[in-house]
């Protein structure tokens, strides 16, 4: 369990970065955090021959509320940090959510926003998080940059558009909505694990309480975030009652998500896992909207 | 009054140098002009091995030499049988055992075919990825039912099939108890256990020194004193040329008794050969493939018993997975068959097990041993036909429990120790009463239950009980010295892996020498030190080793005592040792310091008495005529949410008895440290290979060890039968917390869920409980 050879930089600033990408472009990969790529390559499973350790780019690090309250965090922003943000809790309260669910306070110390979101692990909360809030990711090269929507940026299993030598900068996240509800709800073996199944929902209420959007994302039922659209879609224009939330929640289970069978769940594990994770995330959701349209 | 140490809740003298990281492990070891070894491991479980091609390898700058079978030449040899089979009539045993490199075919994933000696382990294992093996993989034998099967691939082709064991033990007529009982349950069972998961893997460091003809090993082993002695005649070398050091070790948990492993033999070698230091340390993905474990039975059992409970008879028979290899022999499934009986009166038992090779890491004991599987069968056919009779579960097993007057219990059978398994004392019905009473037994089964299934919630409640054969022979030793100093010196052969030898030992020679135990430097695990005994396992730590101190100790005391009274002018019986002196009682104006007085027992000139031995030192040996039987009772309270089926413990509540406690602090570490290894079986530790043995989950990431938010708090509570079987009256306590878990959870689990489901296996998992709960519920 030891790394083959690889070349090392530690450049300090973020042009520095740009150019070191622009060189090495595929053989170069981007230490953040490390708490996947670092076990990966004791494992000899990434062998990237050069390392570009984005550990000592200050600028890279951090949080920025604008003046609409949407929020820009910056890609190297360790997980901790957003964590104990109260900007995060006022702006980002589903993000705020979601934070303890991901490993370990010490994985927290040491994992960013960028890398946990650049990964594209499968099972990751992140992905699924920003996903149900819209967030938009702004990916940079010495040539430019561009802005990417979530679902354009995944594209499959550990696999993203970033190209090689774009930087995933920063991530921004649309301002919270009045009568906005939230919520996250996962199940892992023990507590900090890859959860077997966790879904973030979102829901917008009107005056009337109605329901004008609704949106349901999940992780480790697909290669990638997975959308509950039918679920989602059927609880628009309804109150959100419960028989309501539990149709949707069937939906989503029988129509919305193919999860594969893996050694700690079967698909029809998952399946179960998923309506009642939906029922109950929809509830929280729900409630939340409810009192904020109050 | 002396101050009293045996019996205290003494806080561990290794601890500062543990906690502040000052402890010598292993792989703290370095010396100058050191190598590292990897070693390259077969893919395959099972594959017939064409070539190896490591020229590349070898040029790459760093790579010192690369060994295969071929390069051992003679000191090539199949390992040790550590442990023959018992005298059982008619038994059919067929040892394999393991080799230092493979040679000619692969038996398990993980088995060295190659090992690398590099200058750094990065090198090593950069020079594995340039090694070509051509490997012609064969049909693997994965599972207990295919190792029999007429068509199983022949995991050992000079043998006729891959039966390594067939042993039946018998006792009255099953057959007979059968035909007259009320009740006949018959049911089978799987029981699958996991690795052993020590916080430390395995290493081994050698160090030659040439000009001194003196070879040193620091080995992660809990047999320090075998394993010298077994290198020494491999090496060629007398055993005083051989020092084998087994400093702090992050656990045991028995794999670190096994021996030899394939590394512990090259590893010697190979210093030797290159006259250089050399290191190996076993990495977390190693430690899944290359260190033992133990693994899964599937039992076909039968429970006579008449309408009040009372068991007439017992029929099991099992098979047992021993792994490619079969150095431990039987003492894995021995102990199954044994433990079965549990506390109970079984008048009629047959007993039959086939032991089998499979594609798979070899089995030797892991904590419990073998112990749990027989005890969940027990346990699972007593539940099952206190629900069919409609008694209490906990009555049921009163009513079967052996009495105080049926001590000593012969049961008939031969236990692993080869003797007569008897049980020594024990007195059954008040620990059954106290874990009732502690975990509120009645009150949550009238009024708890009922009150929260009222509220939609899963509640349930168990309790089992068993035994626990501890405490072992063949025997082990003690020196003890009462230093110039004032010290007193405690030098012992067994190894130490966390079991808090440096206090309980130090306890029994404080308490009869009346120093404090921080002045009583105890020495474990190295061979340059002392050099008589066998090791750490069994549960046999405080039993035989614990005895031998004493033996020692006392005759120190009485040393001491001689020599005082003739200083002192007076009666040995009007001295007494305290605060680190001896006097004569009610004054203390007499008091002589012991330092001094072994300086008065060591003189630098004059005359002494002829057959005078110089200083305050004794050496003594104690062996137990057979093992000493622990018991305890344990219950818990579990809440399952029946939509995710996932568990939580809300109570866990131990009563054990183990005869005389020496530091009920350590006590308690080691019984929770057991049940946390309980829980990891019953929920979440499985080794998952696929159809052809490979092992899908060898890493942490899918491996699941229980983390301490997965485990409850423990309440304990404790009695004392002292055993008749030696002199402190002590019992063990290594493996008590670990062995009822997997019957307690399913028992529990089981009362939560209510419905028709039965369960029959371990480990669960919420995704196996929601499969069971699913086909419960569908319609038959």
């Amino acid at each position: 369990m030891k790394p083959p050879p690889f070349e090392y930089h530690a450049p300090d600033t973020l042009e520095e970065v740009l150019e070191l990408l622009a060189e090495h472009g595929e053989e170069g990969a981007l230490l953040a955090g490390g708490q996947s790529l670092v076990p990966a390559m004791n494992f000899r499973l990434a062998q990237p021959t050069v390392l570009i350790d984005l550990n000592r780019v200050a600028e890279l690090d951090y949080l920025e509320e604008e003046p609409d309250g949407a929020l820009r965090v910056g890609a190297m922003t360790r997980q901790t940090t957003a964590e104990r943000s109260e900007t995060v809790r006022m702006r980002a309260p589903l993000l705020h959510q979601t934070m303890p669910y991901i490993a370990h306070p010490q994985i927290r110390n040491r994992g960013t926003i960028g890398g946990s979101l650049a990964h594209a692990d499968p099972s990751a909360e992140l992905p699924t998080v920003m996903a149900a809030l819209d967030a938009r990711f702004r990916l940079q090269s010495a040539g430019g940059e561009r802005w990417v929507e979530v679902a354009d940026f995944y594209e499959g299993m550990f696999a993203t558009s970033r190209e090689a030598e774009e930087l995933l900068r920063e991530v921004r996240i649309p301002p919270l909505e009045p009568a906005m509800g939230w919520d996250f709800q996962e199940v892992a073996r023990r507590h900090g694990d890859y959860a077997l199944v966790g879904v973030a929902a979102v829901v917008q209420l009107d005056s009337e309480r109605r329901c004008t959007r609704a949106r349901l994302t999940y992780l480790s039922v697909g290669d990638g975030v997975v959308e509950g659209l039918q679920a989602a879609e059927s609880l628009l224009g309804t109150e959100c009652g419960e028989q309501q939330r539990r149709e949707a929640a069937r939906l989503a289970a029988l129509a919305d998500v193919e999860p594969l069978e893996d050694m700690h769940a079967s698909a029809a594990y998952k399946r179960r896992l998923v309506e009642v994770l939906t029922s109950r995330a929809l509830t929280g959701a729900v409630q939340t909207a409810r009192r904020r349209v109050d | 009054m002396a101050t009293r140490y045996f019996g205290k809740s003494i806080r561990r003298n290794e601890d500062p140098r543990l906690l502040t990281g000052r402890a010598l492990f292993v792989d703290d070891v370095q010396l100058p002009g050191m190598l590292h070894v990897a070693f390259l491991r077969s893919d395959f479980a099972h594959g017939r091995l064409r070539s190896v091609d490591f020229e590349d390898a070898l040029e790459l700058p760093g790579v010192v030499a690369i060994y295969d079978a071929d390069s051992l030449g003679d000191y090539w040899q199949p390992g040790p049988l550590l442990v023959p089979p018992p005298p059982v009539q008619d038994i059919v045993f067929r040892a394999r055992t393991q080799v230092p490199l493979a040679r000619g075919k692969v038996r398990h994933q993980g088995e060295p075919i190659l090992g690398v000696v590099a200058e750094s382990r990065y090198v090593a294992e950069d020079a594995l990825d340039l090694i070509v093996v051509d490997v012609e993989p064969l049909t693997a034998v994965a599972s207990l039912e295919g190792a029999l099967a007429d068509d199983a691939p022949l995991i050992h082709e000079d043998l006729d099939s891959n039966l390594a064991a067939h042993v039946i033990q018998r006792k009255g007529d099953f057959e007979e108890a059968a035909a007259r009982a009320d009740l006949v349950i018959e049911r089978n069972f799987l029981y699958d256990r996991g690795a052993s998961a020590t916080i430390e893997n395995r290493g081994v460091v050698a160090h030659w020194d040439d000009r001194a003809q003196h070879l040193t090993l620091w080995d992660t082993t809990q047999a320090p004193i075998p394993i010298r002695n077994g290198l020494a005649a491999m090496l060629g070398l007398s055993e005083s040329q051989v020092r084998v050091i087994a400093p702090f070790i992050g656990g045991g948990f028995g794999p670190k008794i096994m021996m030899f492993y394939p590394e512990e033999v090259l590893v010697p070698w190979i210093a030797m050969r290159l006259d250089r230091p050399v290191k190996w340390i076993e990495d977390r993905q190693e430690n899944f493939y290359a260190t033992t474990q133990e693994r899964g039975q599937v039992h076909e059992s039968a429970l006579a018993v008449d309408r009040e409970g009372r068991i007439l008879g017992v029929k099991d028979v099992f098979v047992h997975d021993n792994g490619a290899y079969n150095p431990y022999g039987l003492t894995v499934p021995i102990n199954t068959q044994c433990t079965l009986l549990g506390p109970y009166r079984v008048p009629n038992y047959h007993s039959e097990f086939r032991s089998v090779f499979t594609n798979k890491t070899i089995v030797t004991p892991v904590r419990g041993a073998g112990r749990q599987h027989g005890v969940f069968v027990m346990e699972r056919l007593l539940d099952l036909a206190a629900r069919q009779l409609g008694i209490d579960r906990a009555e049921i097993r009163r009513r079967n429990l052996l009495t105080p007057d049926e001590f000593p219990h012969d049961h008939q059978i031969i236990f692993q120790d080869f003797a007569p398994l008897t049980y020594d004392s024990g007195n059954y019905e008040p620990c059954l009463d106290k874990a009732l009473e502690m975990i509120g037994y009645r009150d949550f089964l009238e009024n708890e239950q009922p009150r929260l299934r009222a509220e939609g919630k899963h509640v349930g409640i168990g309790v089992v009980c068993y035994v626990e054969g501890t405490g072992i022979g063949p025997y082990e030793g003690a020196r003890v010295t009462v230093e110039p100093g004032g010290t007193v010196s405690l030098a012992t052969g067994v190894g130490t892996q966390g079991q808090g030898h440096f206090t309980v030992f130090a306890q029994i020679a404080a308490e009869q020498l009346g120093v404090p135990v921080e002045k009583v430097r105890v020495v474990t695990g190295d061979t340059g030190v002392f050099h008589w005994g066998t090791g750490t396992f069994a549960s046999r730590g405080a039993v035989v080793a614990g005895n031998a101190c004493n033996a020692a100790v006392l005759e120190v005391r009485r040393k001491i005592l001689k020599l005082a009274s003739k200083l002192l002018e007076a009666s040995e019986e009007d001295l007494e040792l305290a605060d680190g002196t001896v006097r004569v009682r009610g004054v203390p104006a007499s008091a002589i310091p012991l330092g001094k007085l072994a300086q008065e027992a060591n003189p630098l000139r004059g005359a002494v008495q002829p057959g005078t031995e110089p200083g305050l030192e004794a050496t003594a040996y104690f062996g137990p005529s057979s093992g000493s039987t622990a018991n305890g009772v344990h219950a818990m309270i579990v809440e399952v949410d029946p939509e995710t089926l996932l568990v939580e413990i809300q109570r866990y509540v131990v009563v054990h008895d183990c005869g005389k406690v020496i530091n009920p602090l350590i006590l308690e570490g080691q019984i929770e440290g057991g049940v946390a290894q309980g829980i990891g079986n019953a929920f979440y530790e499985q080794l998952v290979y696929d159809e052809q043995a490979q092992l899908l989950n060898a890493s942490f990431m899918d491996y699941l060890l229980p983390t301490s938010t997965d485990v409850p708090r423990i309440e304990s509570g404790h009695l004392e039968t002292p055993s008749p079987l030696n002199p402190l009256g002590v019992k063990g306590a290594g493996e008590a917390g670990a062995i009822p878990v997997g019957a307690l959870f399913a028992q529990a689990v089981e009362d939560a869920l209510s419905g028709g489901l039965e369960i029959r296996e371990i480990p669960l998992s919420p995704n196996r409980l929601f499969q069971l709960v699913s086909e419960a519920e569908e319609p038959e």
